[in-house]
């Protein structure tokens, strides 16, 4: 065995220069100080310089362009006469009957009505399907058990419920809660449970390497690590909330059910008004639209941003 | 003796044993490489050690308070900065709020990513989570640290300042530290000792000190390194058909 030591390593004033050749060749470094120089220097030339969010213009500008293009398209297909006006109004019929609705206080009473009840069903079914979820994922006895009715409720359009309500609860707004309730819960368990089953494995392990208990677990790491899936229950299950309700809403009018935008629709409907149709449709689709801006949008690309996720999305 | 492994076997259901009578002792303060070759059971032999896995025959004796554990990957959780993260072990183990931010920042300093502490997983490099990774497994202030190939993933450069780190905190902190490689010159590099393993079943067939001359004198470190992967071929070459 060659053990003679290299005369490198005892040379008493040796320069900076063969110091650090000394250091490259044993694989140690010359102190601490160089160390942390050395880690510095790797570290910047590893991360990323960092960017600065501005106000994307093309983000605000591209959607209202679409619609001025399709309000376009309307009018025109509208002034070629294919169709008669009562039929196929143009836009400037149905924006006409929409002042109409609003100088009555309908269409404020509507939206306002059906706005109110989607988003308080949505709520409770959220405070009731978060609990129920977490519990399915966390118990496969239960998840065995009761798994396929979720995934099975999810399927059935929650209109099938309306009947049923109309029965039980007569015209009030039980029957509409009730149907919104059956909406929207399967779809937030649903969410949630996927969510639950895309965990890396890791993140369990080292939540029981760094020993939490199993409340722990479940507040700690299940549930912030399920929240992209989560959140995409959530979002199905608000539009699952909204159209079961305006399913309702159409089919049960009168009795102390209130005055919503179904039940707009329902009027136009009995009235064969086409302006009032198309204007609660287009309400309806507005409140949609506007709920995924102002509170979905920012959340998801809040969460997706937090983790890296979105680099390369089209978001 | 902070583990003493004794006749250790561990059999997934029928199938042939991982480890087969596995002996070591490894002592407080100890810098243990565990060597092998793929298939040798040392993730298997880490798990028993951390107490994830039950042995299924002989004993084992270790602190009673459990180890702190290091994984290939970061594993950082992504909803959380790097502090956080740290902050979150701290917590799991009982440390009080305005205790915890300090200790938090202490580690950071301790890895040399005082000012990144708000950076999130995603921001760092690998090599930067990795350290962070490292200071949340001594945020659990146990005596034993495990760490299951956590270089292994790094690029050249970042892996060797990456070893000097872990002796430089590792000599800081008095840890014992059983680390598992399949790198020979790794494990020359960093530990005290190099225990290799066979593969299937996994057992320790030999070992070998690394004393400190080895550490001033690249020469004889090659040598090293040379006679250990001659013994680790010769234990994959028994498995040729």
């Amino acid at each position: 065995m060659p053990s003679n030591p290299t005369p490198l390593a005892e040379a008493p004033s040796e320069s900076a220069e063969t110091r650090h050749i000394h250091a490259a060749l044993t694989r140690t470094s010359t102190g601490k100080e160089d160390l942390r120089e050395l880690e510095s220097g790797l570290d910047s030339l590893q991360s990323d310089a960092e960017r600065r969010h501005r106000i994307e213009w093309s983000r605000i500008l591209l959607p209202i362009a679409a619609l001025a293009v399709l309000i376009l398209a309307w009018q025109f297909y509208v002034s070629l006469g294919v169709k008669r006006r009562d039929l196929v109004p143009g836009p400037l019929d149905v924006s006409t009957q929409m002042g109409v609705l609003w100088n009555e206080g309908k269409l404020q009473e509507a939206v306002w009505t059906s706005l109110q009840r989607g988003l308080v069903g949505f709520l409770i079914s959220v405070a009731i399907a978060t609990p129920v979820g977490l519990l399915l994922a966390q118990v496969a006895p239960l998840r065995r058990a009761f798994g396929p009715l979720i995934s099975g409720l999810q399927v059935l359009p929650s209109v099938a419920w309306v009947p049923a309500a109309i029965i039980w609860f007569g015209l009030t707004d039980a029957t509409v809660y009730f149907v919104v309730f059956m909406g929207a819960i399967p779809s937030i368990i649903n969410g949630l449970i996927s969510g639950v089953d895309q965990i890396p494995p890791q993140y369990r392990r080292v939540g029981t390497v760094l020993g939490a208990s199993r409340l722990q677990m479940a507040l700690q790491v299940i549930l912030p690590a399920a929240l992209p899936g989560y959140l995409g229950g959530l979002k199905q299950g608000w539009a699952f909330s909204w159209r079961s309700l305006m399913a309702a809403e159409i089919i049960a009018v009168g009795g102390t059910i209130g005055f919503g935008l179904g039940s707009l629709l329902d009027q136009g409907r009995i009235l064969s008004d086409m302006t009032v149709v198309m204007s609660a449709i287009l309400l309806i689709l507005a409140v949609g639209i506007l709920i995924e801006l102002l509170v979905f949008g920012p959340i998801e690309k809040r969460l997706l941003r937090r983790r890296g996720l979105l680099a390369g999305s089209t978001r | 003796m902070p583990v003493v492994l004794e006749h250790l076997g561990k059999r997934f259901g029928d199938g042939a044993p991982v480890l087969d009578d596995v002996n070591a002792n490894i002592a407080k303060g100890e810098f243990v490489a565990l060597l092998g070759a793929s298939g040798c059971g040392k993730s298997t032999l880490l798990n028993i050690i951390a107490g994830l896995e039950a042995p299924t025959s002989g004993a084992l004796e270790v602190p009673s308070d459990g180890a702190a554990f290091m994984f290939q990957d970061a594993a950082l959780f992504p909803w959380l900065t790097a502090r956080e993260n740290i902050e979150l072990a701290l917590k799991l183990r009982g440390v009080g709020k305005s205790e915890r931010r300090a200790k938090a920042q202490d580690l950071l300093e301790l890895v040399h990513l005082g000012t990144a502490g708000d950076k999130r997983p995603h921001e760092l490099s690998g090599g930067m989570r990795q350290r962070v990774s490292l200071a949340r497994s001594l945020a659990q202030d146990r005596q034993l640290l495990l760490m299951d190939e956590p270089f292994a993933a790094l690029d050249a450069i970042t892996r060797d300042l990456l070893h000097d780190e872990l002796e430089r905190i590792w000599k800081e902190t008095g840890r014992t530290i059983v680390f598992v490689t399949h790198n020979v010159r790794e494990a020359v590099r960093l530990g005290q000792r190099v225990l290799l393993l066979s593969s299937r079943p996994g057992r320790v067939v030999q070992e070998w000190a690394v004393t400190e001359e080895h550490r001033t004198d690249a020469g004889l470190a090659g040598q090293l390194t040379g006679v250990i992967t001659a013994r680790l071929r010769e234990e994959i070459r028994r498995h040729a058909k």
